[in-house]
């Protein structure tokens, strides 16, 4: 744990990785999204609405991917204290809110031709829209802690929202809902799918190619939260010195 | 706090962990009990089963979902209203509906309606959503595994 519990050491790495993420997550995404838009079927029912979902899908996987992900930061940050932790916590939620924006907007654009509706108050939609505002609320809560420097209240919103994870993913299970059942599913004897593999492929390189960006988003407001952390050191230094 | 799992001597860095811990647990307990307190009420709609078992009141909005059933869809002779079953291949309901469906409405799609039972037992539906599945497919491949229902024309 402590190894990476180095600022600098942290910074060396995310330097070298940044580039390589970025170039690599622009071009599966791309790959991902011209086959998902152009050069694959359009589905039996749906038509050609089915393509909102090389979309939908890597952005609703990737909101609740980032949220886990600020969730065990913000654990982290209040157990161990790493200096890191917070600094990653408050890099990842901007980033998982857009998504989990995109995710519901992309949904409801998708729910008219298909369900007849922009939008009901079904257990997974709900869930999901929760979701955002838990995002919201770290965010709000831990820029307040900010100003006023130190404390854990955003840390702890964040680790008791987690509990919203298992309500979203099982959601469709528990309850009747509008929203279909997972197309994809993992069990212990492998993964499963009812999508045709002409449309799985795309949509799998775009759930790789998203989650690639979203590593590289974070990584750069990570090492530019330690730059400004950085250069209030130094003008705190500097103003010392001059007193 | 239980002083069997948080020693004194304990590093805080540890008495951080178990209180973390402590915490999860006690937060997936209160999840399992939401839960199953919750029941169906947080269900987005009934099926025809569920209303055979809890017979709703007459005028009492509910939200009636399940397969239109094949060959039940008729419109009627003022060419607006639509009469179908609804089933969940063990109950079935018959549904009435005045207003325009969405296109993904045909015999045996899945569907919620929402609306009242009149007297006479008809579910009297005042929107018509349709619910897609988790397949998804290109038409070349649904056509050989699925033929088209017959899709309600007027």
């Amino acid at each position: 744990m402590h190894r990476f519990a180095n600022p600098a050491r942290f910074l060396r790495i995310a330097r070298v990785l940044t580039l390589p993420l970025t170039l690599l997550g622009l071009v599966l995404t791309a790959a991902g999204l011209w086959i998902g838009l152009f050069d694959s079927p359009p589905d039996y029912q749906q038509g050609e609405s089915v393509r909102i979902m090389y979309v939908h899908v890597p952005a609703a996987w990737l909101g609740s991917g980032g949220y886990l992900g600020l969730a065990v930061a913000s654990a982290v940050a209040l157990v161990w204290r790493h200096p890191l932790a917070e600094i990653a916590a408050r890099a990842i939620a901007p980033v998982g809110a857009a998504f989990t924006a995109i995710c519901l907007i992309s949904g409801s654009l998708w729910g008219k031709p298909t369900w007849g509706t922009y939008w009901v108050w079904d257990a997974r939609l709900t869930s999901m829209l929760v979701l955002l505002f838990l995002y919201l609320g770290y965010l709000a809560l831990s820029s307040a802690e900010a100003e006023r420097g130190g404390g854990k209240a955003a840390s702890i919103l964040a680790i008791v929202g987690v509990i919203n994870l298992p309500i979203i993913k099982y959601s469709v299970e528990w309850w009747n809902t509008l929203h279909q059942g997972s197309s994809i599913k993992l069990s212990a004897t492998g993964a499963s799918s009812s999508i045709a593999p002409e449309m799985l492929m795309p949509l799998l390189l775009s759930v790789a190619g998203f989650s690639l960006l979203f590593g590289a988003i974070v990584l750069m407001r990570m090492r530019a939260a330690l730059a400004e952390q950085a250069v209030a050191a130094r003008s705190r230094r500097i103003a010392a010195a001059y007193t | 706090m239980n002083t069997n799992t948080i020693k004194p001597g304990m590093k805080p860095k540890h008495q951080r962990l178990v209180l973390l811990g402590l915490a999860l647990a006690a937060m997936a307990g209160a999840l399992a009990l939401g839960i199953s307190a919750l029941g169906t009420s947080a269900t987005y709609f009934y099926a025809p089963s569920d209303v055979f078992a809890h017979a709703p009141a007459p005028g009492e909005a509910i939200r009636l979902g399940g397969l239109v059933q094949k060959g039940s869809v008729q419109r009627l002779p003022d060419g607006l209203t639509l009469a179908f079953r609804v089933t969940d291949n063990a109950r079935d309901v018959p549904v009435r509906y005045t207003g325009i469906v969405p296109d993904l409405f045909r015999e045996g799609q899945g569907v919620i309606t929402e609306g009242h039972f009149d007297a006479q037992g008809t579910f009297i539906a005042t929107s018509v959503l349709a619910k897609h599945d988790e397949k998804y497919m290109p038409p070349e491949v649904a056509g050989s595994l699925h033929k088209v229902q017959g899709k309600v024309t007027s």
